[in-house]
C-alpha cells in the first residue's frame, strides 16, 4: 500500500522535474519517462501482491479536507485496474522518449511529459481513494492532464474543438458525480466511501441513473461518447494509448464502486446496462468500419469494447437482481477480465497506429498502403493486436468475451428471466466480433498491405528502438494473458468480491482450461503447418513474378481496393444508421477537368442529437443575456443578493 | 408431440415474413391466398370433431381467399397493368426485423393477454397478432394501391385466427360478419383501381397524393454536392 | 481416447471426398460423366509437389494466411462431435471457440488477400468479410436455439440430447435451425446461390477470387482447409438431422459418414437445380438463416 502512495509521490516529482527542466528537452524527456518507469515498478508490487493474496489495505493520512478525509484504501478491485495502468503508463513513457524525439525543440516537451505523469499519477489516485473527495480530486486532476494532452497540437482548429467538446464532457460528468455523491452520502455524515449508503426508495435508482451518466460520459457509453473519437486520436499517440487504454476505464471502475456501495440491484438497471451495452458495441464497431484515419477508427474500436464491458456488468447486475449466482459471476469477471485484455492490445494497436504516423506523417488509410515492407515490426505488432482486438484465439481479447458468451449462454433457456438479455448479448457479441474483424482487415490492409498508395513514402522508417521494446511488452503480455487465462481466475475472483461472492462457478475453471489447451493446440498446428509448408518446399526458391491481376500485366498501386471500397458494402447496407455522405463535383462542361470524390461518416450524434440541443439551448440563454451587461457593480449587487438569500434561507 | 394445427401457425407466421419480403406484387398475391387457404384449415383441426356446417363454411373461405380474391386481384393486376414490383419505401432488412419485432412482442403481449382458457394451439394469439401486424406493414411501406387491399386481406387472416383463438364457441359469426365486409372492399378496391390506373396511367399512391396543389422547389446546380447516399 | 483419435483421422481422410460428390451429383444432373471422386486427393498430392509463385508485392502475411487458416481448421476439426460422440476438445462453451476458429481462418485469408494487393482479390475480400458478419449471428443463434433444448454447452452434450424424440416434439424448431444452418453451411462454404465455386468471372467470385495469388503447397492447403470446413460445419447438420444412437460406436460412425455423403449430395442437388443470387441479394439470404434462427429461439421460448 505504501509502495502504490510512493509511486505516485515518484510520478508527481517525475512530472515536477520534466517541468523544471523544461529548457533541455533531453533531460526532461529523461526525466519524465524515467519517472513514470519507475513509479510504474514501484507501484507493480503491491498491485501484483494484492492480485494474488486478495486483502484490503487502507491507509488514512491525518490531514483534513472539506467533508471529507485523506483516506486510500487498496483492494483486488483496484488493483485489476492498477495493474493496467502502471503497465501501459511504463510501456507509453519508454514508446513516448522515441515518439516524441523528433518533436524537441519545437514543442514544449517537459509540459507534455508533466501532463503524462500527471495524467497517470491522477488515475492512481482515482484507484486509491476510499472517499469521495481524494475521488474527485483525482477525477478532476484526471481530466484537466489529459485535456492539456489533448490540445497538444492546438494549432489545428479541429483539436481545438476536440479539446472544448472534451472539456464539456468532463464538466458534465462531475456534475452528474456530485449529485450522487450528494444522494449517496446524505445520510451519514461522511463522504467515506465505507460510510456512504444507499439512498431510500427510487432515490437509489437516480443515484444509479447519475453514476450511470457522469462514469458513461468518461467511458464513452454510446450516446455519451461524442467527446471520445474526437479527443483520442488529437493526442499524441502514446497518450492516446493510455487514455483509452486506462483512462476510459476509470469510469467503468467508478461504475462497479459504486454498484458495490448501492448494493442490490433492481433489473431494469441491468438491462439499462446490457442495452447500453449492445449498443455500444455495434454502433461504435460500425463507426469504427466507416472511418478512415487509423487513430480514429481505433478511437471507435474502444467504444465498441466498451460497451462488450458494459453488457459483462449488466449481465452481472441482471444476475445479482435476479439471484442467478454464476451470471453475475460470469459478467463481472468477464467485464473485469475485458478491462485488463483491452488495455494491453488497444495500447498495442495505439502506438503501432503512431509509428506509422510517425514514419508516414498521416495516419490517413487512403493515403498509405504496402508499408509493412518498410515497417516489418510495427505491421507485425499492428496485426497482433488487430487478432487480439477481434476476440480470435489463442490471444487475450479472446478470454474475456468468452467469459460473458458463457454466462449468456448459461441463461438462455426459457426457465431462466435473463434468456432476452442474453440472446441480446450474443446476438450482439457475434455481430460485433464479426465488423471489428472487417475494420481491422480494412485497417491493416490498407496501411501496411498490397503496394503503396503515393510514393512519398519512401523515406518511412520502422518505428525506433524504445517503441519497438514498449510494443513488444505489450504484445508479449496479450500472448501470456491469452495463454495463461485459467490462471487468472483467480484474482479475478478477488476483485469481483464486493460485487458477488459467486466467482468463479466450478464450470468457468475447467472451460477456461480448455480455453487455454485449445490455443495451445492452435499454436502447436500452427508450427506444425509451418513445418509442413516448409518441408512440401524441399528447401527450392519460390519463384517470383507480379501479382495475377486476370491477365492485366501492369497492375498499379491505384488499381488496388481501397479502405473505403473495401467496406463499402458494409457501411451501405448500415447507411440508415452511418449516414455517411459523399461530396463530389456536378459535371457541367462537356470535357470535366479534375474530378473528386469523398465519403465521410459524420459524427451523427453531434450533428444530429447534440448540435440541435446545443442551438435550443444557446437560444434561451440569450433571453437572458440583459442578466450579462458587464456592469461590474451590478455584478457586485448580485453576488451580496445571492449571499442575503442565502443567509434568510438559512435562518 | 407437434399437432398439424401447431405446424399451421408456423406455416402462417412464416408466410407473414415472406410476405414481408416478397418484392414481387403476383407473389405477394399468391402467398396472401395461401396463408388464408391454411388459416382456413384451423377449425377443422383445433377443435374435437367436424360438424358439416363447419366444413361447409370452411369450404367457403377457401374457394373465396384461395380462388375469387386472388382472381380478383390478378384480374386488377393486369388490367391496370401493373406488373412491376411491389415498390416497398422500407427495404427488406427493415421489413424482416420490423416483422420479426413484432412478431417477439406479440408472443409477449400474447402471454400477458387475460384471454379465456380456450386457446388450446400453442402461438394462436401471437400468430394473430403479427398476421395482423403484417398486414398494416403491407398497407403502410407498399406503395401500390393492390398492395394496400392485399394488406386488408392479411389483417382479416390476422382477425379469422384471433377469433378462433378467443370464440372457439362463435367463430364463424364474427368470420361470417368481417369476410362479407374484405368481400365488399375488394371488390369495390378492384374497380376503383381500374378505373384509377384508367385516368392517370397508374396506381401509385405517392403520386395521387401529388394531386394537391403543390410545387417542387427549384433543383440547384453547380458547384460541390453533397448529399447522403 | 483411441475413438476420438480414429474419429479425428477418418475426418482428415474423407473430408476431400466431399467436394468430389458434389461434383459428381452435379455431373449427373447435367448429363456427364464428370471428375473422378477422388479428384481432390490427386490435385492435393498434384500441387503440394509444386514450387509455388509469389507475387513481389506479397509478404510474409501472405505466406502466412494458409498456413493459419488450415491451422485453424484442423483445430476446429477437433471440436464437432462425429456423430454425436465427444471429440478431444469437447468442454461447455466449445461452439464459442468454433466460431471464433472460423474466424480466424477467414481473418487470416482475408489479409493474405489483401496482401497481393490486387483489385479483383481486395473485392473478394470485402465480400467475404460482409457475408461474415450476417452468418455469425445466424449460426450462433441457431446453436443457441439448439443449446436451449437442453444438454448443456458443449457440443457433444447438446446433440447427445437430442433424440429422435424431439423430431416429433419439436419438429419446427428443428426444421428451422436445420435450414439455418444449412444457409450458413453453404454461404461459409462458398456454394451456390451465394458463391459459384465454377464461375469464371473473377468479378463475380468471392472466395475463389481471393486465393488467387496462392499456388504450390499453400494452394493445397487452402483446398484441403476448405474441404475440412465442408466437413466441419456439415458435421453440425447431420447431427442435428440424424439424431439415432444405437449405442454401437461402429453403426454410428457409419451413419454418421453416410449422412455426411448425403448432405453432399443434397449440396450437389441444390447447386444443380439452382442459380447464384444477385450479391447484393445475398446478405438478404443470410438475414432469412438470421430469421430462421431467432424464429426457432422464440417458438422454443414458449414451450
Amino acid at each position: 500500500m505504501l509502495l502504490a502512495v510512493v509511486s505516485v509521490c515518484v510520478l508527481i516529482s517525475g512530472a515536477a522535474l520534466a517541468l523544471g527542466l523544461g529548457r533541455d528537452p533531453r533531460r526532461s524527456s529523461a526525466a519524465g519517462a524515467g519517472g513514470a518507469v519507475l513509479a510504474s515498478l514501484i507501484g507493480l508490487i503491491p498491485t501484483v501482491k494484492i492480485l494474488l493474496v486478495p486483502a484490503k489495505e487502507t491507509l488514512s493520512f491525518p490531514c483534513s479536507l472539506p467533508i471529507g478525509s485523506f483516506t486510500l484504501a487498496l483492494d483486488p478491485l483496484a488493483a485489476v485496474f492498477l495493474l493496467p495502468v502502471f503497465v501501459l503508463t511504463a510501456a507509453a513513457a519508454v514508446y513516448g522518449l522515441d515518439y516524441l524525439k523528433p518533436l524537441a525543440g519545437k514543442k514544449p516537451l517537459g509540459l507534455v511529459w508533466a501532463m503524462f505523469n500527471l495524467l497517470s499519477a491522477s488515475m492512481v489516485i482515482v484507484l486509491l481513494s476510499a472517499d469521495a473527495v481524494p475521488f474527485l480530486i483525482g477525477w478532476e486532476a484526471m481530466a484537466a492532464s489529459s485535456f492539456a494532452l489533448v490540445v497538444f497540437e492546438h494549432g489545428k482548429p479541429q483539436v481545438r474543438k476536440a479539446g472544448l467538446i472534451y472539456l464539456a464532457a468532463g464538466g458534465f460528468g462531475a456534475l452528474f458525480l456530485l449529485f450522487m455523491f450528494a444522494l449517496l452520502g446524505a445520510s451519514s455524515g461522511s463522504m467515506a466511501f465505507s460510510a456512504l449508503t444507499r439512498p431510500a426508495g427510487a432515490l437509489a435508482s437516480a443515484a444509479f441513473l447519475c453514476a450511470a451518466a457522469g462514469f458513461g460520459l468518461k467511458a464513452g457509453f454510446i450516446p455519451l461518447h461524442i467527446w471520445l473519437p474526437e479527443a483520442h486520436p488529437a493526442a499524441p499517440s502514446h497518450v492516446s494509448a493510455v487514455m483509452s487504454g486506462v483512462m476510459i476505464k476509470m469510469g467503468i471502475y467508478g461504475l462497479l464502486r459504486v454498484l458495490a456501495i448501492l448494493g442490490a440491484p433492481l433489473a431494469w438497471w441491468g438491462g439499462l446496462l446490457v442495452g447500453v451495452g449492445a449498443v455500444s458495441s455495434v454502433t461504435g464497431v460500425l463507426f469504427a468500419l466507416a472511418q478512415h484515419d487509423l487513430k480514429r477508427l481505433l478511437a471507435w474500436s474502444s467504444i465498441e469494447n466498451i460497451g462488450i464491458i458494459t453488457m459483462g456488468i449488466g449481465l452481472g447486475v441482471l444476475g445479482q437482481a435476479w439471484h442467478i449466482p454464476s451470471l453475475a459471476a460470469l459478467g463481472y469477471g468477464g467485464a473485469l477480465l475485458h478491462v485488463v485484455n483491452h488495455a494491453f492490445f488497444k495500447g498495442l494497436l495505439f502506438m503501432s497506429a503512431g509509428s506509422v504516423l510517425h514514419a508516414a506523417g498521416t495516419a490517413e488509410l487512403e493515403a498509405l498502403g504496402g508499408l509493412l515492407k518498410k515497417m516489418p515490426y510495427t505491421a507485425f505488432f499492428f496485426f497482433f493486436g488487430s487478432a487480439a482486438a477481434c476476440a480470435l484465439p489463442p490471444l487475450n481479447g479472446f478470454t474475456g468475451e468468452f467469459l460473458i458468451y458463457l454466462g449468456a449462454f448459461k441463461n438462455i433457456g426459457a426457465s431462466s428471466p435473463a434468456a432476452f438479455p442474453a440472446l441480446l448479448v450474443i446476438t450482439s457479441l457475434a455481430a460485433t466480433g464479426a465488423l471489428a474483424a472487417a475494420a481491422f482487415a480494412k485497417a491493416g490492409g490498407s496501411v501496411f498491405l498490397g503496394e503503396p498508395r503515393a510514393n512519398r513514402f519512401e523515406q518511412s522508417h520502422d518505428a525506433g528502438p524504445m517503441m519497438k521494446a514498449a510494443m513488444g511488452a505489450l504484445a508479449a503480455g496479450c500472448a501470456v494473458l491469452g495463454l495463461c487465462s485459467p490462471f487468472l481466475l483467480k484474482p479475478l475472483a478477488g476483485a469481483v468480491t464486493p460485487l458477488t461472492a459467486a466467482f468463479p462457478p466450478a464450470e468457468a475453471g475447467a472451460s477456461m482450461f480448455y480455453i487455454s489447451a485449445g490455443a495451445l493446440t492452435l499454436i502447436a498446428l500452427l508450427i506444425f503447418a509451418w513445418a509442413l509448408r516448409r518441408a512440401l518446399s524441399r528447401g527450392l526458391p519460390p519463384v517470383r513474378g507480379v501479382t495475377w491481376d486476370c491477365g492485366y500485366a501492369d497492375p498499379a498501386a491505384r488499381m488496388q481496393y481501397g479502405a473505403s471500397a473495401f467496406t463499402q458494402p458494409l457501411t451501405d447496407f448500415f447507411q440508415p444508421l452511418l449516414h455517411k455522405t459523399r461530396s463530389y463535383p456536378v459535371i457541367a462542361e462537356y470535357f470535366p477537368g479534375t474530378a473528386s470524390f469523398s465519403t465521410e461518416a459524420r459524427a451523427v450524434f453531434y450533428t444530429h442529437l447534440y448540435s440541435p440541443a446545443g442551438a435550443q439551448l444557446r437560444r434561451l440563454a440569450f433571453r437572458y443575456t440583459w442578466l450579462q451587461h458587464g456592469r461590474l457593480q451590478f455584478y457586485i449587487l448580485y453576488i451580496v443578493i445571492a449571499l442575503i438569500a442565502l443567509l434568510v434561507w438559512k435562518l | 408431440m407437434t399437432t398439424p394445427a401447431e405446424l399451421i401457425i408456423v406455416a402462417v407466421i412464416l408466410l407473414n415474413l415472406s410476405l414481408a419480403a416478397t418484392g414481387s406484387l403476383a407473389g405477394c398475391i399468391r402467398l396472401a391466398a395461401a396463408q388464408g387457404v391454411i388459416a382456413a384449415l384451423l377449425p377443422l383441426l383445433a377443435g374435437c370433431g367436424v360438424p358439416v356446417g363447419t366444413l361447409a363454411f370452411c369450404g367457403a373461405v377457401i374457394l373465396l381467399k384461395g380462388a375469387v380474391f386472388p382472381w380478383l386481384l390478378t384480374r386488377a393486376r393486369i388490367k391496370a397493368n401493373v406488373r412491376k414490383d411491389a415498390e416497398p419505401v422500407i427495404g427488406y432488412p427493415a421489413s424482416i426485423i420490423l416483422c420479426l419485432g413484432a412478431f417477439a412482442a406479440s408472443s409477449w403481449l400474447g402471454a400477458r393477454l387475460p384471454l379465456p382458457e380456450t386457446a388450446r394451439v400453442a402461438w394462436i394469439v401471437p400468430a394473430s397478432l403479427s398476421t395482423i401486424f403484417t398486414g398494416f406493414l403491407l398497407l403502410t411501406t407498399r406503395a401500390k394501391a393492390i398492395t394496400q387491399v392485399l394488406g386488408y386481406l392479411v389483417i382479416e387472416n390476422g382477425i379469422y385466427i384471433f377469433g378462433l383463438a378467443l370464440f372457439v364457441e362463435q367463430p364463424l359469426m364474427v368470420e361470417m360478419a368481417i369476410l362479407l365486409d374484405v368481400f365488399v372492399a375488394v371488390f369495390v378496391m378492384g374497380i376503383t383501381i381500374f378505373h384509377i390506373s384508367r385516368e392517370f396511367d397508374h396506381i401509385d399512391t405517392a403520386e395521387l397524393s401529388a394531386l394537391r396543389d403543390w410545387e417542387p422547389g427549384p433543383d440547384s446546380s453547380g458547384g460541390i454536392r453533397r448529399d447522403e447516399v | 481416447m483411441t475413438k476420438p483419435l480414429i474419429q479425428y483421422f477418418l475426418a482428415l481422410l474423407l473430408a476431400p471426398l466431399l467436394p468430389g460428390i458434389i461434383n459428381r451429383v452435379k455431373a449427373f444432373f447435367g448429363g456427364r460423366r464428370g471428375v473422378p471422386l477422388f479428384q481432390l486427393y490427386f490435385d492435393l498430392y498434384k500441387l503440394a509437389r509444386k514450387v509455388p509463385v509469389y507475387s513481389r508485392t506479397t509478404t510474409w502475411l501472405f505466406r502466412f494466411g494458409p498456413v493459419a487458416g488450415l491451422a485453424a481448421m484442423l483445430c476446429a476439426l477437433m471440436i464437432v462431435p462425429f456423430g454425436g460422440r465427444p471429440s478431444f476438445l469437447s468442454f461447455e462453451g466449445d461452439l464459442i471457440l468454433l466460431v471464433y476458429l472460423l474466424g480466424l481462418a477467414r481473418f487470416t485469408t482475408v489479409l493474405a488477400a489483401l496482401d497481393t494487393g490486387s483489385g479483383f482479390e481486395g473485392m473478394g475480400a470485402s465480400r467475404e468479410a460482409q457475408f461474415a458478419v450476417f452468418a455469425e449471428p445466424a449460426f450462433f443463434l441457431a446453436l443457441a436455439a439448439l443449446a436451449r433444448g437442453g444438454g448443456g454447452l458443449s457440443l457433444s452434450g447438446i446433440f447427445s440430447n437430442l433424440t429422435p424424440a424431439a423430431w416429433l416434439t419439436a419438429s419446427p424448431i428443428l426444421t428451422l435451425v436445420t435450414a439455418s444452418l444449412f444457409i450458413v453451411f453453404l454461404a461459409e462454404n462458398s456454394r451456390v446461390p451465394v458463391d459459384d465455386p465454377n464461375t469464371h468471372l473473377e468479378l463475380t467470385m468471392i472466395h475463389e477470387v481471393m486465393v488467387l495469388d496462392h499456388s504450390g503447397p499453400d494452394l493445397a492447403f487452402i483446398f484441403y482447409g476448405a474441404a475440412l470446413k465442408l466437413w466441419t460445419l456439415g458435421a453440425l447438420i447431420a447431427c442435428v438431422i440424424l439424431p439415432r444412437h444405437s449405442g454401437s460406436w461402429l453403426v454410428d460412425s457409419g451413419a454418421f459418414v453416410l449422412a455426411m455423403f448425403a448432405l453432399a449430395a443434397a449440396v450437389g442437388v441444390v447447386e444443380s437445380v439452382m442459380g447464384r443470387l444477385r450479391l447484393l441479394k445475398v446478405p438478404h439470404l443470410l438475414m432469412t438463416a438470421l430469421t430462421f434462427s431467432i424464429l426457432a429461439l422464440i417458438f422454443q421460448a414458449g414451450r
